[in-house]
């Protein structure tokens, strides 16, 4: 998912592009682009065997976009539907979106795998089976009454029955480990064919291997073992006759040293540069919650960043922490999911009382309550606006890719730190666990987020005496002055109590409470948040962007499709299929939430008709109908799971023809 | 200065009370013991000889935590019972700070119980003082987690169900470092005690009997009734027999049967095995059996003093250890390093 667009379409189906030959009877075909999808038992360790496809294929210089899917259990009941795990990767030769509506392989460790997926996979496809796990009793347990790999129902497929369990352990019986033991390295078995069947790249899983069982340096050999085993066997077996090729992404990319990273990632290494940007010590106080412990184990790796990571007593003490840390002139952190945003709500209204920077950082999850703690939504949009007692409102940024945390965590700092306000900083676990190639910038492109701390008074008495005043607001910003402890004279209390303008002392004075009220909005609705940019080749203004797009002959488009967070890949995607069609629709993401864009109301209005995607019931909808009394059309799924391009392209077709 | 305030710059000047009195009317109701609490502290603070604005006090909310509003350093009035989660965050990354957390027995002890025991067991550098009169004041009048069984309030008309907690008694179970007791109305030795806890490298818990003289009043009046006092309060020193009564008459001995302590007249016969005072030591059993001396309804035996002081590890520090310690393996953060990670690839234009 780079920044540029390509003229391809993304549904190409994986087009040949070239053939050639490999080896004695072994045809090698050029493919424009591939989609994997790894599946088996939760302890099959799909999610590695998928992050190490990833890593060859980025180091090899692919554009690719990836999807883990799994479910919340550590180890749910072997061979069970509940209990499958995958780990789908898109990658091609150009800049792609998405990690691909539907696989072109399906490797399937075992029935209960090959049941769950088996519905995503177009026929044609090809798929991989570990024979060895399709015992009476594995299928029975999942509801085959007959073989699948006998009963004719893979017609359509194109199938290769592996005995990957009795290979692995074949290959490994010269080390010394039990069965058990030996079995357990299938899946680097699986990983070496499906890199001996796209010419992956082997040594840095290699390396890696090593580097994992540094400890139990036989246990890395087997694994080393078992991995060249696959790829021997893909090379001498006679069921692979084909390898495939997909060339490096150079032209896709602007030129620059990449590296392949995930949102979590990603967002945590924007926050220690954010730091590192403002010079002010990193403090994360944090409860563990799925999806976004990540960044709490991330960062605290980093001590020598000065990054402090506290792990809560509970969501509650993780914000407060964070809080006390942001009076004491830290750069703030709190990290969380939907529920944990639930429990901080009352100390969020604080920060909102006591106008200090702090960051709340949400990776959105499946929603009521607990929901699907391993499954995507963006349904917490509503509640970082309103969710909380009393007029408090709060700035939202959205990032749009997983690389695009970066840049997100360093704006919503920038937020946070100029206007003195908690900022929500809105990923979700679609963006959390996927990742993409990313052009690693250079220190000087990064914003200076240096901060003033007050240093002296700021007010003059009518008497003449120079007094410390700590809500006298900047005119321009309406920021009050942040005025850390240890500074000598501007000792002063603050609260969550409604505040006197500028003196800052308790007051239950109502006009001043109003005068408040509306001031803190004043400040939030102030902000300085870029305009919104709209990709619509066809307008007579020659806009462009979101990403400089290229034009297409599709004329002036009466639709345009606005998204927030992480629709923003397979809305683009859906986007590129219309254009190559030849239809016409304009395309508009919105990262800031809380303000809008300023033009996003005279952008609205150029439109005929707006399209609103959302992975929610219409929450960015309600905002727009509510804000700019438009009748948007809102489009949801909330099924945990991303958009398909190929069902977003039909809704906007149907939009666009209604 | 002691360890626990090396790092807090001194002040340049002699400071007075006056000093840390700030320009906010005290707004408590007339005949509260939070009066004598705070003039208490503001008295104490000059001994101590900080720098004010390395001072900062926390509070959570009802009647105690306004308490902030009128001491001149920096103060945060905040939520109900999280004031120990945010002065934690403070002390954890400012230990140039002396961070200090007002709060009542039903901020600290009900809504905010989860916070005050780890923070004690944490061991952060923070001073706790708990401020408990036995009832809820602010919301007027219903009766708090230290409420003795049976109150009548207006929440419970046909009188309380719930056993209360004994503050000192939860403390040590929740692994404090430090925890004493005094009395609102004894000035000395609430100075003292504040003494002790300023000293203590760590978390410090004071609980301090409070009167509210508006919906509790009298709660305390068995150990400061002069006649009273004498047998319900015994009084802490370390290093000394734990002796109370009319001329010392009575004293806290081991029952060699249980492990258990009780009180017993000191006789010649007895003497020597009246217990002394052992604050430093590193069992936690007999400062608890001490905590657990007090009769909940009639406060008779309540001892006052430090029960528990001991050294452990400040969290803080270790938490600055640990940052020294990475730079020294790694050496100082390289941001530009950080990002490109070991597994780059190069795009020629």
């Amino acid at each position: 998912m780079t920044s540029q667009v390509s003229a391809q379409a993304e549904q190409a189906e994986g087009a040949l592009v070239g053939d050639q030959q490999r080896g004695p009877g072994k045809e090698v075909r050029r493919l424009d682009r591939v989609i994997i999808r790894f599946a088996g038992d939760s302890g099959d360790g799909m999610q590695l065997t998928g992050d190490r496809f990833t890593s060859e294929t980025a180091s090899f210089g692919n554009d690719l976009s990836t999807l883990p899917n799994f479910p919340a259990e550590i180890r749910a009941p072997a061979g069970t539907l509940p209990g499958v795990s995958s780990f789908q990767l898109h990658f091609a030769d150009h800049d792609i979106l998405t990690p691909g509506d539907a696989p072109n392989v399906l490797v399937a460790m075992n029935p209960a795998a090959l049941k769950a997926n088996l519905q995503d996979v177009p026929r044609g496809a090809e798929i991989i089976v570990n024979t060895d796990e399709f015992t009476k009793r594995a299928m029975a347990k999942v509801g085959y009454a007959a073989s699948p790999l006998e009963d004719g129902s893979l017609e359509a497929y194109s199938v290769h029955p592996v005995p990957l369990t009795t290979l692995t352990v074949e290959a490994l019986k010269d080390f010394e480990l039990t069965r058990k033991e030996a079995e357990r390295s299938k899946n680097m078995f699986a990983l070496g064919l499906l890199s001996w069947m796209y010419h992956r790249p082997t040594e840095g899983t290699e390396t890696f291997l090593r580097s994992k069982f540094a400890k139990k340096p036989h246990l890395a050999e087997a694994n080393v073992a078992a991995f060249r085993a696959g790829w021997n066997f893909g090379e001498t077996t006679e069921d692979f006759a084909v390898s495939y090729e997909v060339q490096p992404a150079s032209s896709a990319f602007p030129p620059g040293t990449y590296r392949n990273i995930s949102g979590n990632l990603a967002l945590s290494y924007g926050l220690v540069a954010a730091s590192q940007q403002a010079d002010l010590p990193l403090f994360l106080g944090s409860y563990p919650i799925t999806p976004a412990s990540d960044i709490l184990h991330e960062l605290s790796r980093h001590k020598n960043f000065g990054v402090r990571t506290f792990q809560a007593e509970d969501e509650i003490a993780g914000i407060g922490a964070a809080l006390g840390a942001a009076f004491g002139g830290a750069l703030a952190v709190t990290t969380t999911s939907g529920p944990g945003v639930a429990l901080k709500s009352e100390t969020i209204g604080l920060a909102v009382s006591l106008e200090l920077p702090l960051l709340i950082v949400d990776i959105q999850r499946g929603g009521p309550s607990t929901g699907l703690p391993t499954k995507t939504e963006q349904a917490d949009l509503l509640q970082a606006m309103y969710g909380r007692n009393g007029e408090a409102p709060v700035p939202i940024v959205a990032p749009r890719t997983p690389a695009d945390c970066f840049d997100a965590a360093l704006d919503a700092a920038r937020i946070a730190l100029t206007y003195r306000t908690p900022v929500f900083l809105l990923s979700d676990g679609y963006l959390a666990n996927g990742s993409e190639p990313w052009r690693v910038p250079d220190l000087d492109e990064l914003p200076d987020l240096r901060v003033q701390f007050a240093g002296g008074p700021n007010h003059t008495l009518a008497d003449g005496t120079e007094v410390f005043w700590p809500y006298k607001r900047d005119p321009q910003t309406l920021a009050r002055p942040w005025a850390v402890p240890g500074t000598p004279g501007l000792e002063h209390r603050i609260g969550g109590i409604e505040k006197q303008d500028g003196t800052g002392n308790i007051s239950y004075d109502p006009a001043n409470h109003d005068f408040m009220v509306r001031t803190r909005q004043a400040k939030v609705d102030g902000i300085e948040v870029p305009d919104v940019t709209v990709d619509d080749p066809g307008a007579s203004d020659g806009a462009t962007g979101p990403d400089g797009g290229a034009g297409s002959d599709g004329g002036a488009a009466d639709t345009l499709v606005l998204g927030w967070g992480s629709t923003y890949g397979p809305i683009t995607a859906a986007v590129r299929r219309i254009r190559g069609a030849g239809g016409a629709v304009a395309q508009a993401h919105l990262r800031h939430l809380n303000p809008f864009p300023r033009n996003l109301g005279e952008v609205l209005a150029r439109y005929e008709k707006v399209v609103v995607p959302e992975m929610n019931l219409g929450q960015l909808a309600t905002l727009l109908r509510a804000e700019f009394l438009v009748d948007v059309h809102s489009h949801t799924q909330v099924s945990g799971m991303p958009f398909k391009a190929e069902e977003l392209a039909r809704v906007l077709k149907e939009a666009i023809d209604d | 200065m002691t360890e626990a305030l090396a790092l807090v710059p001194k002040a340049e000047a002699k400071q007075s009370m006056k000093d840390f009195k700030s320009d906010q009317e005290v707004r408590w109701c007339p005949g509260c013991g939070d009066y004598a609490v705070l003039a208490a502290v503001q008295g104490f603070m000059p001994e101590l000889g900080l720098a004010k604005e390395n001072i900062v006090f926390v509070s959570g909310i009802g009647c105690s935590s306004r308490f902030p509003y009128y001491m001149n350093t920096y103060g945060m009035h905040s939520i109900h019972g999280r004031a120990p989660a945010i002065a934690t965050g403070l002390a954890a990354s400012r230990r140039d700070l002396s961070v200090w957390v007002v709060t009542g027995d039903g901020d600290a002890l009900s809504i905010g119980g989860n916070h005050l025991i780890h923070a004690l067991r944490r061991n952060v550098n923070l001073k706790i003082l708990l401020f408990n009169n036995r009832i809820y004041g602010l919301t007027k009048g219903q009766y708090s987690p230290t409420s003795e069984v049976g109150k009548i309030t207006k929440s419970t008309p046909m009188g309380s169900l719930d056993a209360p907690f004994n503050p000192v008694s939860l403390a040590i179970g929740a692994e404090a470092s430090f925890v004493a007791r005094t009395v609102d109305s004894d000035r000395k030795h609430l100075t003292q005690v504040l003494r002790e806890a300023a000293d203590h490298p760590g978390t410090a818990l004071v609980e301090i009997y409070q009167n509210c003289n508006i919906f509790n009043d009298g709660a305390f009046d068995a150990l400061k009734d002069r006649e009273q006092a004498e047998e319900a309060v015994i009084r802490l020193e370390h290093g000394q027999p734990i002796r109370f009564g009319r001329d010392n008459s009575k004293g806290v001995v081991r029952d060699p049967a249980t492990g258990d302590l009780e009180v017993v007249a000191v006789t010649p016969e007895n003497e020597q095995r009246v217990l002394v005072h052992d604050a430093h030591t590193a069992s936690p059993t007999t400062a608890f059996a001490l905590s657990r001396l007090a009769d909940p309804d009639t406060l008779h035996h309540t001892p006052i003093g430090v029960l528990r002081s001991v050294r452990r590890p400040v969290y803080e520090t270790q938490m600055a250890d640990q940052l020294e310690d990475a730079v020294e393996r790694h050496g100082k953060g390289d941001l530009s390093a950080l990002l490109h990670g070991n597994d780059t690839w190069t795009v020629v234009g």
